[in-house]
Parts: structure tokens; C-alpha cells; sequence
């Protein structure tokens, strides 16, 4: 982490509220990251852990239900949590782009292909239809669509899924963005259009030194395609890291139950190690660690107070009373520290 | 002798092509031949349109196959009378993928669960109750669930409820419809492990069909590979998973997802993407993707022959030609 941030996440909060103000939802809390030029991070979470909402928090673009009480967002340098709306619209889809989990849900059925795809091009750049039409037919190559040009003037519904995830890629890039932020791109694709269009993104982001964000559930994609990770629990990152060091040596029970409990290909019919329990409601969260109610290696602490984000090995970090100085040591149970 | 024999099946269906177009003939399964034995699992894998989930409608005979039959212990369906065919459904039953949408959400889970026992078998209420009793503890939800309603339910929760309700019969064979892609990571080898669990408890047989490879690996005794309504490879799961031979078999588990960082594998990837099957290539279906394709594939699609004690449809692997 000697490199500069691109972006640097800062105790960053965001709640959901309801209409009466008596009930908080809090779907991303005291979060801290940080994701440097050319790097790609992994937002590893089940449904409901936060990861969606804090990528919404970054491009703000969270419902009106939603409150950022606190922390910073630190992106170049600049906070976008004090950009005015006006500013916020000239960073989103030029300099942070987005692609969503649907490409169908992502392109609108009434325009042409060419007219999505220019059209942040024309937004930001001012450029004229013909010369972000030609830019368009440019993309479409780069992101390996037979016959670009006549591509164009087609509508969405002429397109198969992987073409059309191809396509939002494409409008992801159009404006050469710093910063790209996938939230499950490839749930909707077959395995081999999967292989297809991971290795498309990772040679997008090698031609254009773009620094690239994954949120997805599936570890293996992590494995893959990412050299940080960040794993979420009810709203917390409860562990951050390289990659390696992290399918290593994972420090959280949460991180070493999930890696243990993915069937592997070589393993045979062996049996799988569950998590027991089930993942937390996060209005209505247990005191403590949200993870202690399910975790093997609970012990008192666990249950009275949340536990401090600590520093790890090799640049990572934890959020375990396992790993706080004093309070684990000595612990039974504890055997990877 | 083989539980459940499948013998060329094939289900074609008409479909229009665009607004004032003729029509043409999608053939979903085409010819595909498989056997599933007492107490063990057949997996099938296969992308989009490859057949599988037209092949499991098949096995639970809610499709008729437009060719072919299958044969359940010894006994040709089509032969069956409404009798025979009655009890043929009592012995398959089926999990499906999305236990949202499978569970009736004004229903009790307890009456969930009895309705087949309810329209199958003439039980006293007491006799229905103790059942659903019993079925509950075997997927391991507490008494009470049977007077909850399915929105009290996690997905996890919900898919034993439909596990339950799945094995309310005594089925012998289960037809799982990726039962876990739906579900959290966290929960996925809950289930996992439940229907082995189930498996060797009960002498269950499976037809297990995913899009996770290696879920189909962990779960499966023999698995067979579909492309484009055909087999393409069938055979012994561990030895298939470790050297794949058929060149679409090789190109779809390389492009699996690797387990950890560490974990570089060779990767084949596949150009275009799956043809329609409403105009699939000419001889070997797969032959306009294939890295190996050779003349005669162009022209002459080859059958399923046995290679190293598993089943291949590749010309690679057939010098002799037909």
C-alpha cells in the first residue's frame, strides 16, 4: 500500500431510515478502504452484508431513504461527499463509471446501441453525434463485438446477454474512467461468456490503467480477477487484504468459514464444512460482534462489544476480538494466531 | 440393472420464427441416452439451451418425449397405465432452484408439505400430522415451522422446506434443479450436505443439475456433459472432472472459476458464443467453436463411444470414422 490512493474510503456510514425516523437500517457502517490506481479490489459480502449500498455510496446515487452520517470519501484526493450534485454529475461515468448486474435492466430497449454508447461521450466531452458515433464503433471493437458498425443502429433486443454485458461494458469505458465499479457482472452469464468477459475486463484494465472495483459473492471470481479483498458481515468489513494472503491465512472465522465451506473440484465427495445459522437481520442486530452468534470461536467479549478493527499480517486488517491485542490471547480455539 | 434408463430421448418443439416467418423445430434433447442407479447421483452440466432442464421435465414426465422412452426399474413408461403412471410420479419428485417461488405463500408450511401425502395417500389427520412431523426433523427445522407461513423463512430454511415436501412420498429418485444457486454462500453447504445426509440415510438416487461445476462435482457419482440437446461426455465423476476429453468438456471446466489465487489453470477460451438450437451447425454441433475441429465434423456428427471407460462423442478420439 505504498502507492497513492485513487480512492480512500474514511469510517465511511451509510443508514437507511424509515418515513417516522424509528427505525435505522445500518447497511454500511464504519467502513475504511482504500484502492489504488491500476488495482482491482474484491467487495466479497452474502445478500444483505452492504456491499450494493457501498457501492452506491461511492457514486452517490443511494435512495432518498438513505443517510451518510459520517466518514469521507477521498477520491483524488477530493471528498465526494462535499461535491455539490452538479459536481457529482460530471464524476459519475467519466471519471467513476458503474456496471450493473443486468445488462438488460442497463441499456434502455428504445435506443440504438450507438446512441448508448455515445451518449456519455456527447454528455461529457461535448463531442458532436458523428465523432462519439465513431468513438462508439471504436468500443464496440474493443469490447470484441462482431461487425461493430452495424452494430449501431441495432436495438438491444438483437443482442445476445453476452453481447449486451459487453455493451455496458463499453459505455463503462467510454469516457476512459479512473475508477470502474462492477457489481456482479457475470451472474446472468454461462461459464464460458463468463471466462470470456472477465478476461475482456482484465484487458481493458491493463490498456487503460483503470483501477477496478468487484462486488460479487462468488469467491472464486475474487480469486481470479482480484489483488485486494474486502470482506463484508451484516454492514462491517471484517477483514481486508491482499488476496493471497488472504486464501492463505484467513484471520476472521466468517472469511475461514466461507473459504472452507465452497465445494472444490479436486476434493472429490468429501463433506463440506457449513456455516450454521443464518445470515443477520440488520435492524435488528445482536449486541457485540453481528457474526458471534455463528461463529465457532465465540468467546465472552464477543457478545458484549463490537470488536475493534485491528492490523494483520501483511497489510491486512481484522475486525475480531480473536486478533485484538490482549483480550484473545491466550484463548482456546484460537489456533491460527 | 439401472433404476431409471433413458434410451434416445429427444423432445422437439415447434417453434415461430418472428412475425410472418415459418416455423421451425427446436430440438432441446436430442437422442440423449443415460442410466441413473439405485442410491447414487447423476449430475448434469451443460450452459444455457443445452437441454438439461428439458431433460429433468422429461425424467418427471411433465414433457412427453417426442422419441425415444424411459425405463423405470424395468418398466417402459410409455407402456404404463394411468395407475402405473401414478405411481411413476410418486417415485420422482423434484427440488427446484428458487424456493421463493416454489412455496405457496398462503399456505402453512405444514400443509405444504402434507399436500401430496393429502392428494396421494388416504391419511387420517393424525397420520398426515405425524408425517409432516417426521419429514421436518429429517430436513432439521423445528415441530413449529408447520404452523408458520414461508415468509418466516430464510432461503436456506426454504429449500429444506422444499426438500420436505419433496421426499413427503418416499420418492426413490429426486430431481434437484440447481438447489442451492439461489441460496447464500454461507448457506449453500447446508444444503449440500442435507441432501447427502439424505442420500445415505434414505437410499435416495439423484439427478443433480447445476451451474456450478464444482458443486456438481462434489455431488455427483457419474456426470454427463450436454451441449445443444446432445451428449457430448459421460462418465465416472472423479476421473471426468480430473481429465475432461471431449474439447467442449476441456473448455468449460478450465473456464470454471479457480478455488484459490494460487490455482492457475490452463484456460481454453471458447470463441462466439452457443448457436441457437433452432439452427444448429451441421454434423458435430460443436464444431464451429472447437479449437480441434477437424473436416469430417463439418459434415458427419459423431455418436457416443466409449473411450477409456467413459462415453465421448468426439472424432478425436474415433479414427476408425463410422
Amino acid at each position: 500500500m505504498s502507492t497513492r490512493a485513487l480512492l480512500e474510503l474514511q469510517n465511511l456510514s451509510t443508514h437507511y431510515v424509515s418515513a417516522k425516523g424509528t427505525r435505522v437500517v445500518r447497511a454500511v457502517e464504519d467502513v475504511s478502504l482504500r484502492i489504488a490506481a491500476g488495482e482491482t479490489l474484491g467487495i466479497v459480502g452474502e445478500s444483505g452484508s452492504g456491499k450494493s449500498t457501498l457501492a452506491l455510496s461511492i457514486l452517490r446515487l443511494l435512495p432518498p431513504a438513505a443517510r451518510i452520517p459520517s466518514g469521507r470519501m477521498l477520491f483524488e484526493g477530493e471528498d465526494l461527499l462535499q461535491k455539490s450534485d452538479a459536481e457529482m454529475r460530471r464524476v459519475r461515468g467519466k471519471r467513476i463509471a458503474m456496471i450493473l448486474q443486468d445488462p438488460m435492466a442497463s441499456l434502455n430497449p428504445l435506443f440504438t446501441i450507438g446512441d448508448q454508447v455515445a451518449e456519455p461521450i456527447r454528455v461529457h466531452e461535448g463531442a458532436t453525434r458523428a465523432s462519439a458515433w465513431a468513438r462508439a464503433r471504436d468500443l464496440l471493437k474493443a469490447v470484441r463485438i462482431p461487425s461493430p458498425q452495424a452494430r449501431l443502429s441495432q436495438h438491444p433486443h438483437e443482442m445476445s446477454g453476452g453481447m449486451r454485458q459487453r455493451i455496458v461494458g463499453a459505455i463503462g469505458i467510454s469516457c476512459e474512467p479512473r475508477l470502474l465499479i462492477a457489481d456482479e457482472p457475470t451472474t446472468s452469464l454461462d461459464l464460458t461468456i463468463q471466462a470470456q468477459y472477465l478476461n475482456l475486463l482484465r484487458e481493458l484494465q491493463r490498456a487503460h490503467g483503470l483501477a477496478l472495483i468487484f462486488i460479487t459473492h462468488n469467491l472464486g471470481i475474487v480469486a481470479k480477477m482480484c489483488d485486494q479483498l474486502a470482506v463484508m458481515y451484516a454492514g462491517r468489513v471484517v477483514e481486508q487484504g491482499p488476496v493471497r494472503q488472504i486464501f492463505k491465512a484467513p484471520a476472521h472465522p466468517y472469511t475461514r468459514a466461507l473459504l472452507s465451506s465452497i465445494p472444490r473440484m479436486s476434493d472429490g465427495r468429501q463433506r463440506l464444512t457449513a456455516i450454521d445459522g443464518q445470515p443477520p437481520d440488520l435492524s435488528a442486530l445482536p449486541p457485540g460482534c453481528a457474526f458471534a452468534p455463528r461463529c465457532p470461536s465465540a468467546f465472552a467479549p464477543c457478545r458484549e462489544a463490537e470488536p475493534p478493527e485491528v492490523a494483520g499480517v501483511a497489510n491486512s486488517r481484522v475486525r475480531c476480538w480473536l486478533a485484538a491485542p490482549g483480550a484473545g490471547r491466550g484463548n482456546a480455539g484460537n489456533g491460527a494466531l | 440393472m439401472a433404476m431409471l434408463e433413458a434410451a434416445a430421448l429427444s423432445k422437439h418443439f415447434r417453434a415461430r420464427r418472428g412475425l410472418f416467418g415459418g416455423s421451425g423445430v427446436v430440438r432441446a434433447v436430442d437422442g440423449v441416452s443415460f442410466a441413473i442407479e439405485g442410491g447414487r447421483t447423476l449430475g448434469v452440466v451443460g450452459e444455457s439451451g443445452c437441454g438439461k432442464t428439458t431433460t429433468a421435465k422429461l425424467v418427471l414426465g411433465l414433457e412427453e418425449p417426442t422419441e425415444g422412452g424411459i425405463r423405470f426399474e424395468g418398466c417402459d413408461l410409455n407402456a404404463l397405465d394411468a395407475g402405473g403412471r401414478r405411481n411413476y410420479r410418486k417415485s420422482v419428485q423434484a427440488v427446484f432452484q428458487d424456493p421463493y417461488a416454489s412455496l405457496n405463500p398462503r399456505m402453512r408450511v405444514g400443509a405444504i408439505i402434507a399436500e401430496p401425502l393429502v392428494t396421494n395417500e388416504a391419511l387420517t389427520a393424525k397420520e398426515t400430522r405425524r408425517a409432516v412431523l417426521r419429514l421436518l426433523d429429517l430436513v432439521a427445522l423445528p415441530a413449529r415451522s408447520a404452523d408458520l407461513f414461508p415468509h418466516e423463512f430464510s432461503g436456506g430454511q426454504r429449500q429444506r422446506i422444499a426438500i420436505a415436501r419433496a421426499l413427503a412420498l418416499s420418492p426413490k429418485l429426486v430431481v434437484l434443479d440447481d438447489p442451492v444457486s439461489a441460496l447464500d454462500v454461507s448457506i449453500r453447504a447446508q444444503i449440500l450436505n442435507l441432501l447427502r445426509d439424505l442420500q445415505g440415510e434414505l437410499g435416495l438416487s439423484y439427478l443433480f443439475i447445476a451451474h456450478d461445476l464444482a458443486a456438481v462435482a462434489h455431488m455427483s457419482h457419474t456426470i454427463a456433459v450436454m451441449y445443444l440437446g446432445k451428449i457430448v461426455e459421460s462418465g465416472e465423476a472423479e476421473a471426468l472432472v480430473r481429465a475432461p476429453k471431449h474439447p467442449y468438456t476441456q473448455a468449460l471446466f478450465s473456464a470454471a472459476l479457480p478455488s484459490s489465487p494460487e490455482e492457475r489453470r490452463e484456460e481454453i477460451v471458447l470463441a462466439g458464443e452457443v448457436p441457437s438450437p433452432l439452427r444448429p451447425p451441421s454434423g458435430c454441433r460443436f464444431h464451429p467453436r472447437c479449437s480441434s475441429v477437424m473436416e469430417r465434423c463439418k459434415g458427419n456428427a459423431p455418436a457416443l463411444a466409449e473411450v477409456e471407460g467413459r462415453l465421448v462423442a468426439c472424432h478425436l478420439y474415433n479414427s476408425a470414422g463410422p
